[in-house]
């Protein structure tokens, strides 16, 4: 085995595999993320655009984006990261690249995505 | 002490039952042979040595050829020595040793040789500041290594004085690293944390008891 085999031997056994829907830079998708507090475990929603998807394989991530009272709050998942209860995928945007870092500069109605025609 | 040969693949994260990330090293270890047993009588100390990863006969002189003939294995690439192996452990000649010497959880030592880094300045090989402001007129000395010593006493640069120069590309000992997973049908080990080196080259997994 060589090490590319070994590497994607290790991810597919010891990493558990999450089951998420397929998404992409552009849409807009909801992630439900568990929080503990002491003992206590709640669900918070974090919804906003996903700016890109970065790295390969069990150490992959994911940037979402959203406006929060007019500041522009980013937040970085692992995608197999155990805290991700579910993601829900809200609207599928059309965009001409996969890492869309241009939206970053842009307010207001130029922030818009156009939604895919199904 | 006990220890095997190993290769270092590449980093990878998993999670523990908390669900926290750790990063971890993959380690192929072993199987390692032992090619000789160094005893107190006839070399004056005691200790085996370990032969690791298979190599091409077309690529070993002869000497090493008679030498893995003698263990009635084919030639390997590494060999390493490892004073006395723990008691538990008593290893004989020809004998094989695997990754089942660990257990997942325990502390471990690692040695790998660290990453060339070419001719560096003081900054990044020794951690220096760099001399005054970036600016107020300042020009040129961002990254500079200061003064090297006093005038007409010493009147020379002591010996050992930090300066620029090669970097990297040192054996180096990381102690204290947690096994964080083993997967003895292939080998492996997963180590939290970095490993010196590049993937692909050989290090040294040692364990003190």
């Amino acid at each position: 085995m060589n090490k590319a085999e070994i590497m994607k031997y290790v991810e597919d056994n010891v990493i558990e595999k999450r089951e998420l829907p397929a998404f992409k830079a552009g849409d807009t998708i909801t992630v439900h993320y568990k929080i503990k507090e002491g003992n206590k475990e709640r669900i918070q929603n974090f919804q906003g655009v996903v700016l890109q998807r970065a790295g390969k394989g069990a150490t992959e991530t994911f940037t979402v984006r959203k406006i929060s009272g007019n500041i522009g709050v980013e937040r970085i998942f692992p995608v197999s990261s155990p805290f991700i209860d579910k993601i829900d995928v809200n609207k599928r945007g059309v965009v001409r690249r996969a890492r869309i870092f241009y939206l970053r500069e842009l307010q207001g109605k130029k922030a818009r995505i156009k939604e895919k025609r199904k | 002490m006990s220890g095997l040969i190993g290769k270092k693949i590449g980093m990878t994260s998993v999670y523990d039952a908390d669900g926290k990330n750790i990063p971890c090293t993959v380690i192929l270890a072993g199987p390692c042979v032992v090619t000789q047993v160094r005893s107190k009588e006839k070399d004056g100390y005691e200790a085996i040595q370990l032969a690791f990863d298979d190599k091409k006969e077309k690529q070993t002189n002869k000497a090493e050829r008679g030498h893995f003939a003698k263990a009635g294995i084919s030639p390997k690439k590494v060999l390493a020595e490892f004073s006395r192996f723990e008691s538990g452990h008593q290893k004989t000649f020809g004998d094989i040793i695997k990754v089942d010497i660990f257990e997942e959880g325990e502390y471990i030592d690692v040695v790998g040789t660290s990453k060339g880094k070419g001719f560096q300045g003081v900054v990044k090989r020794h951690n220096f500041a760099g001399v005054g402001q970036a600016t107020h007129g300042q020009h040129n000395r961002l990254r500079a290594p200061g003064s090297i010593g006093a005038s007409s006493w010493p009147s020379r640069v002591f010996k050992g004085m930090k300066m620029a120069g090669r970097m990297g590309g040192n054996r180096v000992k990381l102690v204290n690293l947690q096994i964080v997973k083993i997967i003895s049908e292939k080998n492996l080990v997963l180590v939290k944390g970095a490993v010196p080196g590049s993937n692909g080259s050989y290090v040294i997994i040692e364990r003190w008891k």
